[in-house]
């Protein structure tokens, strides 16, 4: 325990991106994010490393892109709204091929919605607002040490596909504090050199450029195969998720993020009435797990999709059940964390939750 | 033999992709002779917009980004920022700078973002076939202002070097043009002097350079010179706005 400090999960955000050698982070002011940026304002200047508040978050997307371009370790963060602007910078930073980090802490919508917590945005995250055939690599962590842990790696994930990677989460882990540990180690990868990247000839041999032009039709299909490439690597080897109680489980929860938690209280409750409940909670929602729903025993009586929303990942479990279980859905919406016994209710009263 | 006149090593080999009588050609061959003339090549990185010019990426013999339609002057901070060694330029046109990024430029340059920007204004939007500009004339006709811009209908043309000589981080910022050889000579002076103040750490620059479209003005290159010596410098004067290396009281 040593080794562990209390913080508050959007601080813990800034401080595990300086720990995963971010160099510049640009950023402007939207709750329930803006500790991120409050911290590394500080943080960052006292580095030697850029801080910049934006003049909107489109700017900040571009001035993500300018620094990613030129080869830089480089970082933005938002919520709903603000993540719905700096769409068009994403999908230029995925066309173009360029490594950065976005944080997203979800709240509710649509409009200008609410402040509270929510996962409404999943959508947004996983499927994007962005033009043409791109993904954004998305880990939804359901802790603050997860979020901690999986932000250290977001940047070498982003550097080793040369694609954007996104971290989901919501407002309840941004503004709760945590008992967390920063020393924790990150998986190695081989990082080749940044040799494709446009800061100057000074720093490398001939003349580089950045663009997502392609006006020929059959180059610009060549590059979206490549970029397929990419892609089918992702879902192959950066697919994360965890299973709770699920041998044998007479019902499957499926849930990330704070509903995860909500439901780890539902199980427990629903242990003490013999009902068997096991969950499949998803780390990276793009990539999303398919073999824990390809393991699910034949006698579970159906899989119950749980989001602080109105169902959007359900439609990933879904495409992953193919119509081979009962699926149920609990939501709330609005910025509503919902109390664990609602998640039991809706165990308990599944038949009425189905709907396939 | 004695070698008079080569094309500069600020520019590739690359055929430009410009119309005949277009004065982007010009406009690129000053602000790669200037890159070069003063030994900057190696360490500039250029912003290719979105409009006719965002092909630059192409032609211009240094490290070159494309960006996102009027989002150049944002992306050109985030390679200042983390570049701050580099020397940083963005090439962008009327529709990129003055209408859906005006909000980029002027954040950048309030800032006194050290980056040059090299604004070409033809009044039109070229690349999408002639549409009306924010810094279409009055009585300009295109083909989404087919009666000519009316004032009360389209707003009035607007005047980007005027508003940005309001702005304390602007160090030097000058409208010229290319419509005759003192004029050319006169603008490569100014994009000369944007890059040395760069380089001298003064702040932003900005030289705003009034250009041709002859085939969407529907008018031979010869009398599209003379239109912008003619009417354009009439709404947007040639002169030096802002000097940082200059004491002036106006």
């Amino acid at each position: 325990m040593a080794n562990k400090v209390l913080m508050k999960g959007n601080e813990a955000i800034a401080l595990a991106a300086v720990k995963g050698g971010v160099e510049a982070y640009f950023g402007y002011p939207i709750t329930p994010q803006n500790e991120v940026s409050e911290y590394l304002s500080k943080y960052m200047f006292e580095q030697g490393r850029v801080f910049l508040q934006a003049e909107s978050e489109v700017a900040a997307i571009n001035m993500v892109y300018g620094a990613a371009a030129s080869g830089k370790r480089v970082m933005t963060s938002s919520s709903s709204p603000g993540i719905a602007l700096k769409q068009e910078g994403i999908s230029y930073l995925a066309g173009s091929e360029l490594p950065a980090v976005i944080v997203s802490v979800m709240r509710g919508g649509p409009g200008l919605g609410g402040i509270q917590p929510s996962q409404a945005d999943y959508y947004q995250a996983t499927r994007g607002g962005g033009n043409g055939d791109y993904h954004t690599i998305v880990f939804a962590p359901e802790s603050i040490q997860e979020t901690v842990d999986v932000m250290k790696e977001a940047f070498d994930v982003a550097d080793y596909y040369r694609n954007p990677v996104m971290v989901l989460v919501d407002g309840l882990i941004g503004q709760m504090m945590e008992a967390v540990d920063f020393n924790r180690p990150v998986t190695k990868r081989f990082l080749p050199p940044k040799d494709w990247a446009a800061g100057g000839m000074n720093g490398h041999s001939g003349r580089n450029t950045i663009c997502s032009l392609y006006l020929d039709p059959y180059e610009l299909e060549a590059h979206n195969l490549k970029l397929q490439k990419k892609y089918q690597a992702a879902i192959q080897n950066e697919t994360k998720f965890e299973l709770v109680n699920m041998e044998d489980p007479d019902y499957v929860i499926v849930a990330y993020g704070t509903m995860a938690r909500v439901v780890r209280s539902a199980i427990e409750i629903l242990t003490k009435k013999k009902l068997n409940v096991g969950m499949i909670r998803p780390i990276s929602v793009w990539p999303f797990p398919k073999a824990p729903f390809k393991a699910i025993n034949r006698n579970c009586k159906g899989i119950l999709v749980c989001e602080m929303s109105l169902g959007q990942m359900l439609d990933d479990v879904r495409i992953m059940n193919n119509g081979a279980l009962p699926v149920g859905f609990f939501g709330r919406a609005g910025g509503i964390v919902p109390e664990p016994e609602e998640v039991v209710d809706a165990i308990l009263h599944f038949e009425q939750r189905r709907v396939d | 033999m004695d070698i008079k006149y080569q094309k500069s090593k600020g520019l590739t080999d690359k055929p430009l992709s410009y119309c005949p009588g277009c004065t982007h050609g010009i406009i690129h061959k000053l602000v790669a002779e200037s890159l070069e003339e003063l030994g900057l090549l190696d360490r500039t990185v250029g912003v290719a917009s979105v409009g006719c010019s965002v092909f630059s990426y192409e032609f211009f013999n240094c490290d070159m980004i494309q960006c996102p339609h009027g989002r150049a002057a944002a992306v050109a901070t985030g390679i200042k920022r983390t570049h701050p060694d580099g020397i940083v330029f963005t090439y962008q046109g009327d529709g990129d700078l003055a209408s859906i990024g005006i909000a980029e430029t002027i954040h950048a340059a309030n800032r006194g973002e050290n980056i040059t920007i090299i604004f070409v204004n033809n009044a039109v939007y070229g690349m999408t076939g002639g549409q009306m500009a924010p810094t279409s004339l009055i009585g300009q006709k295109t083909t989404t202002s087919p009666m000519g811009r009316d004032a009360h209908m389209h707003g009035n043309p607007i005047h980007i070097a005027e508003m940005f000589s309001q702005i304390d981080g602007v160090a030097y910022l000058e409208r010229c043009s290319v419509f005759n050889l003192r004029q050319v000579r006169n603008a490569k002076a100014a994009i000369k002097k944007a890059f040395t103040y760069q380089k001298e750490g003064r702040g932003f620059t900005m030289v705003e350079l009034l250009s041709t479209c002859p085939v969407n003005w529907g008018k031979t290159p010869q009398d599209a010179l003379k239109w912008v010596e003619e009417d354009m410098t009439k709404v947007f004067p040639l002169k030096v706005f802002k000097d940082a290396g200059v004491e002036t009281h106006e």
